[in-house]
């Protein structure tokens, strides 16, 4: 038997067995790492570290104590999430020495788990992207196939997960950046209600649409996962509690899954021969499906793109060569300083984005934009709110399309078009799992279960039945 | 693809901290023209008389208890200063 073929909830029970140590998962990743380096799925690997967190693993569990799911378990953490005493760099020159003083929640709820910390994944700078190409220390490669992109911006955390790097990651989701990149590379992506977990020590993108959570090989590693992480915290006040079961039925005899005929508009011929495919696999196990409408889903990827940017510009601000990061060797004042720091130490994808949330929130534009959004917003939220009223959870697509080659679309501008089917969940603060179902030349497609705010649980539990009927 | 002018782009590049050279501002111009362009979808929904959202939750002034809790010490926070005489951060002189 091979270590790396289990997942996650195997590791975790072989490990309560006595079965295998913590310290053979722990290696058994590290080798793979190693091996498959040229994935570049890794801005920092932190062997030495992830040692001495499974050997203490292995002691609690040689003493008898109190095992949790997680205890020993090798885990990745994506580059914007805080981790204490290792660089955490965003994939930006601007941060490439950043060394965090303290660990952000997540992390710090993962490692008094037991989990063990393999080391921190790549991604688009400042989760800023949606092929991974963005990154300041080159793009990762999709697990599958080398050529195509892995997805963005948590295209390094999906990736390592496919290729048995590591049993499971964190990644951050914006407007689809753990699902989409989740989809390209055939694993589980989910990301929770906005506020289920702590946005403390996650680098700002958008701080109204950031949420983390966690990419998996199946659903009930997931659970796990958001079972370590979820929860209130003092230190974010947008943060709450958000029940979760103990396991996950995935039963969904009598439930109803609402498919909005918008969803399915845009799709190809075969994407959408496979999404139906989901449907009737549902529907076998006894769902409902119904037929729904999201009227103003169209302009979703717009106001995303306003709303989004206008917040990176404000968060981006920090930036500025005084508290951390890099600083521009010569400058002949405070505002050539800020403005030769930013200049040289930000990549374009993030300077476009800045720009248009600085147009957008400019003097005369205000309205227009901005504002404009804010209610479209409203109107989105409604729109869903009221689909799901109706229905215990909605089907759609999760990308538009299989993992595209890297360096195949020039346009910055169109590469925005493959969060089509993940921006609208951020906005209204939804839970969506992602979960693969289907093929098209080799390549996975995945589906997306979209729930109402608070019923996490509920919207795993579906993902499982579709998970169940891929086989 | 017009609609944005070259002091426009340079105005909210002074606005951003940013500075372009010739090539960046023109490439900066074809693309906000283009992002702006598809931003006109938004005119396709009807938002009179619905207000703006900003924050889908519903909070409102979260508060906690006023306690004095273990800060980060000061070094460990000045560690990734560019430069720093160990208490504050050094900049250019603001003022004469």
């Amino acid at each position: 038997m091979d270590i790396l073929d289990l997942s996650l909830c195997e590791l975790s029970a072989a490990i309560k067995a006595k079965k295998i140590s913590s310290l053979e998962a722990t290696e058994a990743c590290l080798k793979r790492i190693e091996k498959t380096k040229g994935l570049n799925n890794f801005i920092t690997v932190c062997e030495e570290e992830a040692i001495k967190l499974s050997k203490r693993a292995d002691a609690v569990i040689s003493s008898g104590g109190e095992i949790n799911p997680l205890l020993g378990v090798p885990i990745a953490v994506k580059d914007n999430i805080l981790t204490k005493n290792i660089r955490s760099t965003c994939a930006s020159k601007m941060l490439e020495n950043f060394i965090p003083p303290y660990d952000a929640t997540a992390v710090a709820k993962l490692i008094s788990a037991g989990a063990v910390l393999l080391g921190k994944t790549n991604m688009d700078e400042f989760a800023m992207g949606s092929t991974n190409e963005f990154s300041a220390f080159g793009a990762a490669h999709n697990a599958l196939d080398f050529t195509r992109v892995p997805g963005g911006s948590s295209g390094g955390s999906a990736s390592a997960v496919a290729a048995k790097q590591t049993f499971g990651a964190l990644g951050s989701d914006t407007g689809g950046s753990i699902r989409q990149p989740a989809a390209y590379n055939g694993v589980v992506g989910f990301k929770p209600t906005y506020s289920a977990v702590s946005r403390y020590g996650l680098v700002a993108f958008a701080s109204s649409l950031d949420q983390i959570g966690p990419i998996t090989r199946s659903v009930d590693d997931a659970l796990v996962l958001c079972k370590a992480i979820f929860g209130k915290d003092v230190r974010d006040g947008t943060s709450a509690d958000v029940s979760l079961p103990d396991e996950l039925s995935g039963d969904v005899k009598g439930k109803v899954i609402g498919i909005a005929d918008e969803f399915t508009e845009g799709l190809g011929e075969k994407e959408r021969e496979a999404f139906f495919d989901a449907a009737d696999a549902l529907k076998k196990q006894g769902a409902k499906i119904k037929r729904v409408s999201i009227k103003s889903f169209e302009a979703a990827l717009a106001v995303y793109y306003v709303l989004s940017s206008a917040e990176a510009s404000s968060n981006l601000a920090r930036f500025d060569g005084v508290k951390y990061g890099r600083r521009a060797e010569s400058y002949t004042d405070i505002s050539d300083l800020y403005e030769k720091t930013r200049t040289e130490f930000l990549g374009d994808e993030v300077k476009r984005r800045i720009m248009i949330g600085n147009y957008v929130l400019s003097s005369g534009y205000y309205d227009a934009y901005y504002v404009k959004a804010l209610a479209a917003r409203t109107v989105i939220k409604r729109e869903y709110d009221e689909a799901l009223s109706s229905c215990d959870a909605l089907l759609c697509p999760t990308a538009p399309s299989v993992a595209p080659k890297i360096g195949s679309e020039p346009d910055p501008a169109k590469v925005y078009l493959s969060d089509v089917y993940t921006v609208p969940v951020n906005i209204a603060g939804l839970p969506a799992a992602t979960v693969p179902f289907g093929h098209i030349d080799g390549m996975p497609l995945g589906v997306q279960v979209i729930g109402k705010a608070y019923s996490d649980g509920d919207v795993l539990s579906v993902a499982k039945a579709v998970e169940r009927a891929r086989g | 693809m017009n609609g944005i002018s070259d002091e426009e782009v340079q105005h909210i590049a002074a606005l951003s901290a940013l500075k372009l050279s010739e090539e960046e501002l023109k490439s900066m111009k074809k693309h906000l023209s283009s992002v702006l362009e598809y931003f006109k979808t938004l005119d396709g929904v009807d938002v009179s008389d619905v207000p703006p959202t900003a924050h889908i939750l519903p909070f409102v002034n979260v508060l906690r208890s006023d306690e004095p809790g273990e800060s980060t010490p000061t070094d460990e926070l000045m560690r990734n200063a560019p430069e720093s005489d160990g208490g504050a951060y050094i900049v250019p002189r603001l003022v004469e």
